[in-house]
This record gives structure tokens, sequence and C-alpha cells, in this order.
């Protein structure tokens, strides 16, 4: 691995890894049964380089801003390794949004360079919100069939200088990337990381769960997401590491590439993870009764032989089956994005299987805490990598408070708005706005969440402010979204829900043709931003002097009444 | 080539297969997440049952924000 303490920025730390690790596999590209491409580190900056020169041609330059909107592929790497080249920032945006929310963080990111996929640019430059972009001024596509209709764009493929390009040198202090942690509703929160941040995360991360040559990581989670960024690019190519994509995420090429790949790693979100231990214990269900038996205390050998610390030989050959299902190679299972239930984590553990579980958040790099499997605990978050200062803040008699950060890893602030940085760093601290307490043993137990937000299964942060433009015009007096466990606070971080709260007109009533209306904005929403049920309040919500609704003071009214009864089914 | 009715009502009987539910269950309207319950993991798992009856290849992006059957069989239909 690099010693990347000597490094002042990512741009610098990835330059020599592709020089260090020349001959190494760096890239393995898979779609479906084909396998599309391979790349050695050499062969990557050969890919790389010209892109560079290309985009510095076109008057790119140190502290531009560039974005990626791309699936999981080698192109999305090959394109942030010539922006961090030029000097440039990444603002990597979620391929999952849609065009009108794209459009929105382009324009607040100020993105100069767009660099996308010809299918998304399709929806984008069809969308009425194109013309809001204001500074960017190039798009480049890739995989564009022969005759199509570009709409401005250039072809990635052929957007090439012929020259060396210049390497443009950064400092640690220096923004890296925008990364939107949420806000797509008009509160666009553009967490802005600097090179010290991932730097120092990736020697925190790499000192528990290292990367060699040889390994092998299965990118699944999105690359725009910070934890897939690190582990699934920054981390392995520091350490010369290889990084596997597949084009296609359906489960059974997913199920495929572990054999066939020997992969190493792979990082999931929590719903994931449940759909796969849902599969493995159908299968061993189904196994004869003398086979299920054998298995079963074959599992309980494991467990007891591996409770003081993962064995990962002795695991696979106790369960030589599983293990083989899984490639052989599987060293463990990262989960982020969301919180994981314990007997999800404890079933994979009991298995051979280490799940590295964590906590983080965008705000603060990539993870606070982790678990340190020595000993695996499934009812804890792990505890604070090293160089986090974790407190716990306003404790009450149990000991749970808010969680707050301190570390070189949490970003500089968000883009454009200092009133809301202000709000979240405190003297240094980051307040993550979730719940926890400390036990004896130093392991981080989260609790519930203080802000108004979920974090649904699959690793999705929805704000309430986010979604309320759905009901926009709705004929009643006024409404407003709330985080049901953010009104009535439940020691929770599963099965989270939205609210919609209602004040009706005088004399109107809860019609079938008004819930009709609500069930059918709320069907517009993509599946994991929907609201679950609906609150009916009968006075006026409070407001500021500009009349926006105050809503710690709504939620204090709304705290009064009786939770089960005022949420009414949808 | 076979019709988008055709084609749409095809997708409803292979869904009601795949969730096992009672035939002519659900409706070319219906929002899949909501009527099924289900996730977008179970979406794909569905998606690959569709491609392999059609004999297709439905790249995930095509079915990107698709939540309901019409469009989704609208999807199917340009790509047979």
């Amino acid at each position: 691995m690099l010693d990347l303490t000597k490094y002042s920025s990512i741009g610098a730390a990835l330059k020599d890894a592709v020089e260090k690790f020349a001959n190494e596999t760096c890239l393995i590209e898979s779609d479906r049964e084909r396998e599309k491409d391979r790349l050695t580190y050499a062969e990557f900056k050969r890919r790389a380089l010209p892109l560079a020169r290309a985009l510095q041609d076109a008057s790119f330059s140190a502290t531009d801003r560039a974005s990626i909107i791309m699936t999981n592929q080698s192109k999305w790497l090959i394109s942030a390794y010539a922006i961090f080249y030029s000097g440039g920032v990444l603002v990597p945006l979620d391929y999952k949004l849609t065009p009108a929310e794209q459009w929105q963080l382009l324009c607040h990111s100020g993105a100069k360079i767009l660099i996308t996929e010809y299918p998304i640019w399709r929806q984008l430059s069809n969308s009425p919100a194109r013309g809001n972009a204001t500074s960017l001024e190039t798009v480049l596509v890739t995989e564009a069939p022969p005759n199509a209709d570009l709409a401005g764009a250039h072809r990635w493929e052929e957007f090439r200088g012929s020259s060396e390009p210049a390497f443009i040198p950064q400092e640690r202090k220096d923004v890296a990337s925008i990364v939107y942690s949420s806000g797509t509703g008009g509160h666009p929160k553009g967490c802005m990381m600097t090179h010290e941040n991932y730097l120092e995360q990736c020697v925190a991360l790499t000192s528990l769960y290292p990367f060699w040559p040889g390994v092998r990581y299965l990118s699944i989670l999105p690359t725009n997401h910070a934890i897939d960024f690190m582990v699934g690019f920054f981390g392995p190519f520091t350490c010369g590491a290889a990084v596997v994509h597949l084009r296609t995420l359906r489960p059974e090429f997913v199920r495929e590439a572990f054999t066939k790949y020997t992969i190493t790693y792979v990082s999931l979100v929590p719903l994931v993870l449940k759909n796969l231990q849902k599969g493995l214990q159908t299968k061993f269900a189904e196994l004869p009764p003398g086979k299920g038996k054998i298995f079963d205390k074959l599992v309980a050998i494991n467990r007891a032989l591996t409770k003081p610390h993962p064995r990962l030989w002795l695991s696979r050959r106790l369960l030589k089956q599983v293990h083989a299902a899984f490639g052989g190679e599987l060293r463990a299972i990262i989960v982020g994005g969301a919180f994981t239930e314990p007997q999800t984590l404890q079933f994979f553990y009991d298995l051979g299987i280490p799940v590295a579980n964590g906590y983080g958040l965008t705000e603060a790099g990539t993870a606070i805490t982790v678990n340190d499997l020595r000993p695996f605990r499934a009812d804890s978050v792990g505890k604070p990598l090293p160089g986090m200062e974790v407190k716990i803040v306003d404790p009450a008699p149990d000991g749970v408070g808010e969680v707050y950060v301190r570390s070189k890893t949490v970003m500089s602030g968000y883009l454009n708005d200092p009133e809301l940085t202000a709000e979240t760093i405190l003297d240094g601290w980051l307040r993550t706005g979730d719940l926890g307490k400390f036990d004896a043993q130093g392991h981080l137990h989260l609790s519930g969440r203080k802000k108004n937000m979920i974090v649904t299964e699959e690793g999705k942060n929805i704000y309430p402010e986010d979604i309320e433009s759905v009901f926009e015009a709705l004929p009643v007096k006024e409404f407003c979204v709330f985080a049901a466990n953010y009104v009535w606070p439940k020691r929770s971080m599963v099965g989270e829900q939205l609210i919609l709260v209602i004040h009706l007109e005088n004399n109107q009533n809860l019609t079938d043709e008004l819930k009709a209306d609500i069930a059918n904005r709320n069907s517009r929403l993509l599946n994991y931003k929907r609201i679950h049920g609906m609150v009916l309040f009968n006075e006026d919500f409070p407001r500021t002097a500009s009349l926006k609704i105050k809503r710690n003071d709504l939620a204090t009214l709304l705290a009064q009444l009786d939770r089960d009864h005022a949420i009414l089914p949808l | 080539m076979p019709t988008l009715e055709n084609t749409t009502q095809e997708v409803l009987t292979l869904a009601e297969q795949h969730f096992r539910l009672a035939p002519g269950s659900l409706s070319p309207s219906d929002d899949f997440f909501k009527k099924l319950g289900i996730d977008s993991l179970q979406t794909l798992e569905l998606l690959s049952r569709l491609e392999n009856h059609f004999n297709i290849e439905l790249p995930d992006y095509e079915v990107q924000g698709v939540s309901d059957f019409k469009t989704l069989a609208e999807r199917i239909q340009s790509r047979l």
C-alpha cells in the first residue's frame, strides 16, 4: 500500500499508484456472462491520460468542477482519475435520481463538465430543467449508439488529447469532491470533502480491512456513494487491488460474480444483505433432515471456534459449500448506508463470513465506527476508527444522547450554505443528528434519530422537505411531511416511516376523493420515498414571519397526539 | 410480433406466477411496489424472469424509475 500520510491529494496518490502497481489487474468489467474489459493499472493510465489532456484542452483547470452521473463501470473511475489528475473537483451524482433532480444538483454544484452515459443523457437532454445549468460547458457521453443524436454532447470514447496532460497538484485542505448527502427538494446539501478527508479515511479503514494486489472488490453500491468511492476506488487503487464492475445487477449475475471472480470483499446495503440471508435460509431449510442436523452442528462448532475472532481458513473448511458459493475467497461483506439488524449480522458471522458493520455519514467521510471483529459484536456498530473522536452530548439518564464527531475526515462544510454548516459543525465537532451511547467496551450503540429524516434499508436518506413538492397545491389548508420517529421519538433505527400532516379547511372533510388524490401523488414518488400514513391536525401550523412552517414547533404540537391513533393509513 | 396488449397480458401473467397471485389479480396500471409490497431487489428478480420469457435483454437503465406494469410492458415491447 502507498504511505498516504506522504500525499497531499487524491490525484497525487492515484498517480503514484498506477505507476507502482502497473502490471497488477486494476479493473474487470462484466456484463451478464460476457467479460467486457480487463485492465491493468498501466492500461488504466493509458486510457485516463488522453481524457485528462482533452479536459485540459477544453479549459478545465484546477478547482473547476466536473460531475459524473454513471452506473458502476470502468469509465467512471477512468473519468474520476482524469478529473483529479487535472486538479479538478469531482461532483459524483446518483444515477437513480430523476433528470430534474440531477439538473438541480448540477446547477447547484456549478459543474463545468458532465460525464454521463448515453441512456442517462437521453433523459437529461430532454428534460425542461436543462436550461437552468448555465455553468455547464461540456458534456461527455459514453457508449452512445453510432447514429445517436447527442444533443450537443461529445462522445467520451473520442474525447482524447494527444499530448501529455499536465499534472495539477492540490493541497490537503483543498476540496476534492462535492458529495450530495440529500436535498433534491430545494435544499441541496453538498458536502465539500477535502483531499485530507479521503486520505485520512483511507488510512483508517485499510488498517482494519486491508487491500493488496490480488484482492478483488465487487463494486455494487453506487460509486457516487461515499462507501463505494472509498472501498471501490480510492482504497483498492492505493493498494494495487482490483475492482470488479457488473453492468447488470440482477441477483443471479451478482451470485455468479462471486465464484467467477473469486471476490475478496463486497459492500452491500442492509436490504440486499437481508435478501441474501433469506435466500440462504430457504436453501438450508430444504436440506434433508440428516444433512440439516449435521449442517446445524457445523455452524455451532464454527460459532464457538470463531467467538474471539474470525478464523477464515477454519470456517472455509467447516462450511465448505457455503463458502464455495461465495467464491471461497470472501474475507468480509462490508455493509453500510443504513442500519443493519443484529440477527442478520450474526447469521453471516456464524457461517464464517464476517460482516464489517459500521456507522457513518457522508459529512464525516465514509465511516465513523466499524466493527473490528475482535471479538465480533452483532449488537453494536463498532468502535470509533483510528483518528475519530466521538462523544455523546446531553445524554439522558440511560446514557443516550446525540453523537458528535471530530476528525480529519469531517467535511469542510456545505457548499453555498454557511448557515447550515454553522448549525452542523460546532467548534470542529460534527453534530450527526443520530442518537446513541457507548458501552463499557467502547462500542457505539445507535438508538434513534434527533433529525427529521429517515434512512431506508436501501441506504437512501430521505428528508421530508425533499418530497413535499409532490403534494404542492393539494386542496387542503396546509400540509407538512415529517419522519414519524422525529415527532414521536422512538428508540429504533429500522422501519422508519414518513407521514403527511394535513390541516383541512373549515368545513372540509377527508373525502375519498382527497384520499385518492393523496395516494395518487404519493405513487408518483419513487417507492422508497413514499409516505406511509397521514395525520389530521386541526390548528393553524406555527409559521415564521416569512410564513415558513416552524417544523420543530409543529412537531412539538403533534407529539401531544397519540401516535397509534393519530396516524391514519393511506 | 405480438401486440402491446398481448405483451402486457403476458407480463401480468408472469408477475402473477412469480409472486404466486391468483390469475387476473393484477392490472396494467398497478404500481408493482405498492400492489405487491415488493422492494427494488424483488423487481430485479421479476425482470430476469421476463427477460428469459421474452428472450430479450433489458438493461437496468431501461427500467429505471418504472413502477407500473403498463410502462414495463412498453419497454419490453420496444425490444421485441
